[in-house]
């Protein structure tokens, strides 16, 4: 019985907080816009019992997902979206694995401190830090007043609201997520691998190449990972730091569904978000296991 | 030995130097007496002034923190079970279900999960404020508790419940005196990251909110549109200095406690 009820609890709570939402995502992208309260249609309506039902279930249609395919603002918008995570995501690498390595190989006391630093910024508001990027990348922020300083530019530099600054936000936001797991595999790392490598041989860079970089697979794959699923769908970063020309899937459905109020466009495009992250969501799944069982 | 060259200085100098630098400027200009944030124009304290009497964002304060309050102790208990459940309750119907439900929040885009409550709240006809938040906010933040609770569990040994049960415990006995002492710095800082989580949040929160409930986020992300502002400036720094402050002082006591396990662990293993 207690079993039972504590298993119960947090199912239900899921269930009907977490499950049945999709499906009435899933509804509603099949339903048509119309100007009533709540904003679409058909409702399902049981007073008239089977009859209600059916005619109901004859009223959805895929419409919306036609319509997804005939606007060039969509599919440009998810494929940009892609982009720009998977660009993002590789020079968040790029940074990242750097700090990784020089953390692994610091002296051991010093790591917990290390450590703390990298997470510190995690806990501090994702808002807020994206928010400090603006007062410095303005036309009259400090990156152009100490770039005008150092006399390398004559002109202060269009920066915020491109996407070159949507770049940045993601790769300092997101750069705990790669640094982390990068440094648990790189810190396991037994040295002596790299000695024997050199010993027989091997360059240091040669040794780094065909030693480190595949010992620390696992790392870079989940780092990649937990940096490129929540891109995809990121609001607040195009939003404050991306320009009219930056097109996020994430910034045209929060669009469709408050200032357009078309919330079956808008449920139609959270549906194919949720496709397009199926695959990446699945292959991280994939490689956490397999990485538990190396372990276990 | 390990070596540590002037590549690994370097490359940690830069690092933190950018992940620092900005926060240390958004600081250094909330105390600018220039209302435009980009000219210094001396030491002031004015926006902090300026900030306390502002109602508006007090209230956004206030209804923030009951919300992160409710939603993180919610979850704290719902996902301290999850993990229960997952890690102890063996095979059940439908755990297959129940364990892609705990780790989807984790990975869902905050737009769909936030479109998605909201869509359920006016479907059942749930009127839009604190309620509406709170609930959103539990659902994805037992998640997280769920899954620093359960590492935790899977590493403790499982012989312990068990020689509490065989001297008579019942199975909440055990729970409680025996699991729950073990796993709590877990609870604690699932709770801690519940609590951080609910406070950062923007996106769901706007989805799920209505008129009468707007939390600091939501104030503060409507402000910032319209450019940088030095009001908002100096509330950014209170937030990073109790982050700061909540941080350090969570790692000491952890620090102290490991110590002090250690210390008993080697007391309890000394031949009497």
């Amino acid at each position: 019985m207690r079993r039972f009820v504590l298993i119960a609890v947090p199912y239900l709570w899921l269930a009907a907080l977490f499950l049945i939402p999709f499906a009435i995502v899933l509804k509603i992208s099949l339903s048509d816009v119309a100007l009533a309260r709540p904003p679409y249609f058909p409702q399902l309506d049981l007073s008239t019992g089977w009859e209600g039902f059916t005619s109901f279930f004859a009223e959805l249609d895929f419409e919306n997902f036609w319509f997804l395919t005939t606007d060039d603002l969509y599919w440009k918008a998810y494929l940009s979206s892609l982009q720009i995570a998977l660009t993002s995501t590789l020079m968040t690498l790029l940074v990242g694995y750097p700090i990784a390595y020089a953390m692994a190989r610091a002296a051991p006391e010093w790591r917990p401190t290390l450590l703390m630093l990298v997470i510190l910024p995690f806990w501090t508001s994702f808002l807020i830090r994206v928010y400090a990027w603006m007062g410095i990348l303005s036309n009259e922020g400090l990156l152009n007043q100490f770039l005008l300083w150092l006399g390398v530019i004559n002109e202060p530099l269009t920066i915020l609201n491109t996407n070159t600054a949507v770049y940045i936000g993601i790769v300092y936001t997101y750069l705990p997520f790669m640094i982390l797991p990068i440094y648990s595999a790189l810190e396991r790392m037994d040295d002596s691998l790299l000695e024997a490598a050199e010993d027989l041989g091997c360059s240091r860079l040669g040794a780094f190449w065909l030693v480190t970089v595949p010992l620390s697979k696992n790392g870079i794959i989940a780092g990649c990972f937990l940096v490129f699923i929540p891109t995809i769908g990121e609001f607040v970063i195009p939003s404050l730091l991306g320009g009219s020309g930056t097109l996020m899937i994430g910034k045209v459905l929060w669009e469709e569904f408050f200032s357009n109020r078309d919330w079956p466009v808008a449920s139609a495009v959270a549906v194919i978000l949720l496709l397009i992250l199926v695959i990446p969501i699945i292959l991280f799944q994939r490689n956490e296991q397999k990485q538990r069982e190396a372990e276990g | 030995m390990r070596r540590f060259s002037w590549f690994n200085a370097t490359a940690l100098t830069l690092g933190f130097a950018f992940l620092y630098i900005p926060m240390i400027i958004l600081v250094i200009y909330s105390f600018n007496a220039s209302k435009l944030v980009t000219v210094w124009a001396g030491f002031s304290t004015q926006w902090y002034g300026e900030l306390v009497r502002n109602e508006e964002f007090l209230n956004a304060a206030w209804v923030t923190i009951k919300v992160a309050v409710m939603s993180s102790t919610i979850a704290t208990v719902l996902g301290t079970m999850a993990a229960y459940v997952l890690v102890r309750a063996g095979r059940f119907g439908g755990r297959t279900l129940f364990s892609g439900m705990i780790y989807a929040p984790l990975v869902m885009p905050e737009v769909i999960t936030g479109l998605s409550l909201l869509l359920l709240f006016i479907g059942i006809g749930l009127d839009r404020g604190v309620l509406t938040i709170v609930l959103a906010h539990t659902t994805f933040s037992m998640c997280y508790v769920s899954v620093v609770v359960s590492s935790r569990l899977v590493s403790f040994d499982k012989s312990l419940e068990e020689a509490a049960l065989d001297l008579g415990c019942s199975p909440f006995e055990a729970f409680r005196l025996v699991t729950l002492p073990i796993i709590a710095p877990a609870v604690v800082s699932g709770w801690l990251l519940a609590f951080t989580l609910s406070l950062d949040d923007l996106v769901i929160a706007s989805f799920t909110t209505g008129p009468s409930a707007t939390t600091l986020p939501i104030k503060i992300f409507s402000a910032v549109r319209l450019g940088v502002s030095p009001e908002i400036n100096a509330l950014s720094t209170i937030m990073i200095a109790i982050v700061t402050i909540g941080v350090i002082t969570a790692s000491l006591v952890t620090k102290q406690a490991a110590v002090r396990q250690a210390r008993d662990e080697r007391m309890a293993e000394r031949p009497a």
